[in-house]
C-alpha cells in the first residue's frame, strides 16, 4: 500500500474518532456548566418554597411552585397520553396487522404528528382557548402536552410491539383468546418497552417550554385546582434567567439543575428498563 | 363465549376506536384551525406581500415576514453547516470503525443528548456560547457584538438537532449490507477507500434524508434559539447580526396577539408557514428513506 | 418399488385406510398470498381420532394448509382464502362464526415453543381462565392433570410459579402442548413440533401424540419421513400446493403411485 494512502487512512480514522468523542465532551460541558451555576443555588429553601414577592422581583423563596407544577403537568399529560397511546399501538399491531396499507397510512400520520414542533401545538391550543374564552390553566397545559407526547409514546410502543414474534400471536389466538385478551398478553410481553415509552413521554412533557408557554400560564403559587395556572420548570428558567436581580437568576439556575437532574434520572431508569429483559418475556 | 368476555371485548374495542379517531383527526384539526385563524390576514395583504416584504409594523397593519423567514433560513443554514460534520463523521466512525461496545456507549450519550430540553440548551447558550462569541470570536473577525447573534443561534441549533440526525444516520449506515464492504475490500481497496467510494454512495439518499429531517427539526426549534439569537427584527446580513426566526416571533408575541388587530392572524400565519415547511421536509426525508430501503 | 422401505428398514403391513367419520371437511380450498397461488383446489377429509400427517418438500403449502384450518391466515396481509372448511359440519371460513371459540377447538403446537409471558402454572391456566373457570381448586387440578398428560408434572411441580422461559426448549414445547390441551380442543394442529428439539424431547412429544390420539384428532405437518411412519395413520402428500396422494404409511411408502412421490422418496429425506 502506498505511503500516501496509509497516511490518508490513519488521518481520517483519527479525524472521525475526534469528532465522535467530542460529542461526549459537549454533553459533559453542558451538564457541567448547568451544575456549576445551579448547584450553588440549590438549598432546602429553594426547593421547598415558592417565590416570595413575585417571581421576577422577589428576592426570597424558591422554585417549589415550578417543581410541583411541572410534576403535576407532566404526570397528568403522560397518564392521559398513555390512556390513548396504548390502545392505538395495540390496535395497530393486533387488529391492523392484516391491513398493511392502512397500517402504513397510520404510521405516516404518526410520523407527521411527531414532526410537528411544540410551538405549533401551543399555537393551535391557544387558538382553541381563545375561541372558547378559556384562560391559561393547568388543565390546558396538561391537555396540550398530552397531545404533544402522544405521537412519541405511540411510536415508541409500536417499535416494541412490532418485535413480538408472530408465533406468540398465533399461539395466543389458538387458545381461543379474543383480541382484548391478546392485547393483555402483548402488554405483559412488551412491558419494559411500554414503561420506557411512558418515561420518554414524561421526559418530553416535563422539558417542554413552547407548548406550555401559551397554555399553562405562570404563577407564584402551587395550583390547587386544574383551572388555575401552573408554573413549570422550563418557564421558571425562561422567565427568571434574564432578570437583573441575582437572587432571581439563582432561581433560574436552580430550576435548570433540577430539570436536568430529573431528565438524567429518567434517562437512566429507561436505559435500565430497556436493557433488562423482563423475566417473563419470550426473546 | 361468556357474556363478560364479550362485554370486555366490545368496550375495549369502542375505546380503542375512539382513541384511533382522536389521533388521526388531530393533524387535520391542527391544520384546519391554523388556516381558519390565519385567513383574515389575506384580506389585508397578499401572500406575496406577506412572504417577501420586510416591513413589519403590526400596529400600522404592515406584516412583512421576510426578516423572520430569512432569519430562520440563516440560522438553519449555519446550524446545518456545523451539524453536518458533527453528525456524519461520528456516524461513519461508529458504524465502520468502532467496536460494538463503543457504539453502545455512544448510543447512550446520544440518547441523553436528545433528551436535554430546549430551555437547557438555551441556558447553556447564554452562559457559554454568547460570551464566547462576544469576547473571543467576534473580536477575531473585527466585530463588536453582544454575542446574541444568528451564529449563536446556529451553534445551539446544531447541538439541539444533532442527536436526532445522528440517530437516523446510524440506522442508515447500519442498513448497508456488510457483503458490499467485503466485496470491495477483497478487490484491494483500503478501508477508508471503501467507505469513501462505496458505503457513502450507497448511503447517500439516507444521509440526505437524515439532513432533511434535521432541517425540519431545525425550523421548529423555538426556545433554545430564541434565548441566544437576539430577537431583533431585521434581515441578518452576517453571522454576527442578531436575527428573529419564525418560531421566536410566535413565542415572543403571543401575549399581544389580541391587542392589535390582525396580529393573531399574522402569528397563526407564521405557525401555518412553519407547519408547512416542517411537513415538506419531513416528506422529503421519508421519500428518500424509502429509496434506500428498496434497492 | 420397495426401495424406500428397505432403506428405512421399515416393516409396514398393509392396513385398511382409516374408516370412520371425518371431523374436518376441506373442499375447493384455494389460498393465495399477493397473487402467489399457494394452495390449489384442496379437497380433503380429515378422519376423527387419527393422526394425519401433511408431508412434502418445503414450499408445498403444508404449513399454509394447517394455518388455514384455524384461520391464522387472517393474520397476514394479502392472504386470500377461498373455499370451504367444515369442522363437524360447521363452516369455518365465513366470518359469522364465533372465531375465538372455534379456534379454541383446534389447539396449535408451533415449530418453536412460544410460552406466554407468565409462570408455568399461569401458562396452563390461561386457557381455563378465559373460558371462565373460576374455581381455584378446579384450576389447580386441571393444571396438574394436563401437565401430567404431557409428562411434565414431575419436572416442574416444585416450581410452578417460576417463569416459563426458564424451562429448556423441550420442556417449553411440552408446556405449550399442555396449555393447548387445557382448553379441551377437538383437533391438535402441530406444525413441525419437534424440529427445534433434541432427540430425547422429540421422542417425548411423539409419545404424547400416540397417547393423545385416543382422545383427540391430530394433524401433523412434518418433513421427517420416519416421524410419519412412527406416528401417522393417514398421510397426505403435497407438492406445489396440491394434494398428490393420500394413504396409510404402507400405501405411501410401499406403493407410491405418482412419479412425484416416487422421486420425493428416492431423494432420501
Amino acid at each position: 500500500m502506498k505511503k500516501a494512502k496509509v497516511i490518508e487512512e490513519q488521518f481520517f480514522k483519527y479525524l472521525l474518532g475526534f469528532f465522535t468523542y467530542s460529542l461526549i465532551l459537549i454533553l459533559f460541558f453542558i451538564v457541567y456548566e448547568i451544575a456549576k451555576k445551579g448547584i450553588p443555588a440549590l438549598s432546602w429553601e429553594m426547593i421547598t418554597q415558592v417565590p416570595k414577592g413575585g417571581f421576577y422581583f422577589g428576592k426570597e423563596g424558591g422554585i417549589y411552585n415550578a417543581i410541583l407544577g411541572s410534576l403535576y403537568l407532566a404526570l397528568g399529560a403522560s397518564l392521559i397520553s398513555i390512556a390513548v397511546s396504548l390502545p392505538v399501538a395495540l390496535f395497530m399491531n393486533i387488529s391492523m396487522v392484516r391491513h398493511e396499507k392502512i397500517l402504513g397510512a397510520i404510521r405516516l400520520v404518526l410520523d407527521l404528528l411527531w414532526g410537528v414542533p411544540p410551538i405549533v401545538y401551543g399555537a393551535f391550543a391557544f387558538s382553541i382557548m381563545i375561541i372558547f374564552g378559556l384562560k391559561a390553566s393547568l388543565l390546558a397545559g396538561i391537555l396540550t402536552v398530552a397531545f404533544l407526547i402522544m405521537p412519541v409514546m405511540i411510536r415508541a410502543m409500536d417499535e416494541v410491539l412490532k418485535n413480538i414474534p408472530v408465533g406468540l400471536f398465533e399461539s395466543t389466538l389458538s387458545l381461543g383468546a379474543t383480541r382484548f385478551e391478546v392485547a393483555g398478553i402483548f402488554f405483559r410481553q412488551a412491558l419494559p418497552g411500554i414503561a420506557t415509552a411512558f418515561l420518554l413521554g414524561f421526559a418530553k412533557g416535563i422539558g417542554d417550554t413552547a407548548a406550555v408557554l401559551f397554555t399553562a400560564g405562570y404563577t407564584d403559587y402551587v395550583p390547587d385546582s386544574l383551572v388555575q395556572p401552573a408554573a413549570t420548570l422550563p418557564l421558571a428558567i425562561f422567565y427568571q434567567l434574564s432578570s437583573p436581580i441575582e437572587e432571581v437568576k439563582a432561581r433560574a439556575y436552580a430550576a435548570a439543575v433540577v430539570l436536568t437532574l430529573l431528565i438524567l434520572a429518567i434517562s437512566i431508569v429507561s436505559r435500565y428498563l430497556s436493557s433488562k429483559v423482563s423475566k417473563n418475556t419470550v426473546l | 363465549m361468556v357474556a363478560v368476555r364479550k362485554i370486555k371485548e366490545y368496550s375495549a374495542g369502542a375505546w380503542t376506536l375512539t382513541c384511533v379517531f382522536i389521533v388521526l383527526l388531530l393533524p387535520l384539526l391542527i391544520v384546519l384551525s391554523l388556516i381558519i385563524k390565519a385567513s383574515p390576514i389575506f384580506n389585508v395583504a397578499e401572500v406575496g406581500q406577506l412572504l417577501f416584504s420586510s416591513a413589519w409594523q403590526p400596529s400600522s397593519g404592515k406584516f412583512g415576514f421576510l426578516p423572520f423567514i430569512l432569519s430562520s433560513l440563516v440560522v438553519t443554514a449555519i446550524g446545518l453547516i456545523i451539524m453536518i460534520p458533527l453528525s456524519l463523521l461520528p456516524a461513519i466512525y461508529l458504524t465502520q470503525y468502532a467496536s460494538p461496545r463503543v457504539l453502545g456507549v455512544m448510543r447512550s450519550v446520544i440518547d441523553i443528548l436528545a433528551g436535554i430540553p430546549s430551555v437547557i440548551h438555551g441556558v447553556w447558550g447564554v452562559l457559554v456560547i454568547v460570551p464566547l462569541i462576544s469576547l473571543h470570536v467576534g473580536p477575531l473577525f473585527g466585530n463588536d457584538t453582544s454575542g446574541y447573534t444568528v451564529l449563536a443561534g446556529g451553534i445551539i441549533l446544531a447541538i439541539a438537532t444533532l442527536p436526532f440526525v445522528l440517530h437516523m444516520l446510524l440506522e442508515v449506515f447500519r442498513s448497508i449490507p456488510i457483503e458490499l464492504k467485503e466485496a470491495t475490500l477483497s478487490l484491494g481497496a483500503t478501508y477508508w477507500e471503501t467507505i469513501k467510494k462505496v458505503v457513502l454512495k450507497k448511503a447517500m439518499p439516507g444521509i440526505i434524508a437524515a439532513f432533511a429531517l434535521g432541517i425540519s427539526k431545525a425550523f421548529g426549534e423555538t426556545i433554545a434559539v430564541l434565548m441566544v439569537v437576539g430577537n431583533v427584527v431585521q434581515i441578518p446580513k452576517g453571522a454576527f447580526d442578531a436575527g428573529y426566526p419564525l418560531p421566536a416571533l410566535i413565542a415572543n408575541n403571543y401575549g399581544e396577539m389580541m391587542s392589535i388587530p390582525m396580529y393573531d392572524s399574522a402569528l397563526m400565519f407564521a405557525a401555518l408557514l412553519l407547519f408547512v415547511v416542517v411537513l415538506v421536509f419531513n416528506f422529503i426525508s421519508r421519500i428518500l428513506i424509502q429509496r434506500t430501503t428498496t434497492y | 418399488m420397495s426401495f424406500p422401505t428397505e432403506v428405512l428398514h421399515l416393516d409396514l403391513k398393509k392396513v385398511e385406510r382409516p374408516a370412520g367419520e371425518s371431523i374436518l371437511n376441506i373442499s375447493n380450498l384455494n389460498v393465495s398470498h399477493h397473487d402467489h397461488h399457494i394452495l390449489k383446489n384442496i379437497n380433503l377429509n380429515i378422519p376423527k381420532g387419527k393422526i394425519t400427517a401433511f408431508l412434502g418438500p418445503s414450499g408445498c403449502g403444508k404449513t399454509t394448509l394447517l394455518k388455514s384450518i384455524n384461520r391464522l391466515t387472517d393474520l397476514h396481509g394479502g392472504m386470500k382464502v377461498k373455499g370451504s372448511i367444515k369442522l363437524n359440519g360447521k363452516e369455518i371460513l365465513n366470518g359469522s362464526s364465533d372465531l375465538p371459540d372455534l379456534r379454541q377447538k383446534m389447539g396449535l403446537l408451533s415449530q418453536r415453543p412460544f410460552p406466554l409471558p407468565m409462570n408455568i402454572f399461569d401458562n396452563v391456566a390461561f386457557g381455563l381462565k378465559i373460558q371462565g373457570v373460576k374455581n381455584k381448586t378446579e384450576i389447580t387440578h386441571r393444571v396438574e392433570f394436563h401437565l401430567k398428560q404431557v409428562a411434565l408434572w414431575d419436572e416442574v411441580k416444585d416450581r410452578l410459579r417460576s417463569p416459563a422461559t426458564k424451562l429448556s426448549i423441550g420442556q417449553q414445547q411440552r408446556l405449550c402442548l399442555a396449555r393447548g390441551l387445557a382448553v379441551n380442543p377437538e383437533v391438535i394442529l402441530a406444525d413441525e413440533p419437534t424440529s427445534a428439539l433434541d432427540p430425547t424431547s422429540s421422542r417425548k412429544i411423539e409419545e404424547q401424540f400416540l397417547e393423545l390420539k385416543k382422545n383427540y384428532t391430530i394433524i401433523l405437518v412434518t418433513h421427517i419421513l420416519r416421524q410419519t411412519v412412527r406416528l401417522a395413520d393417514n398421510i397426505v402428500f403435497m407438492y406445489l400446493g396440491e394434494v398428490i396422494e393420500q394413504g396409510t404409511p404402507y400405501d405411501i411408502f410401499q406403493n407410491p403411485q405418482s412419479d412425484i412421490l416416487k422421486n420425493y422418496l428416492s431423494d432420501g429425506h
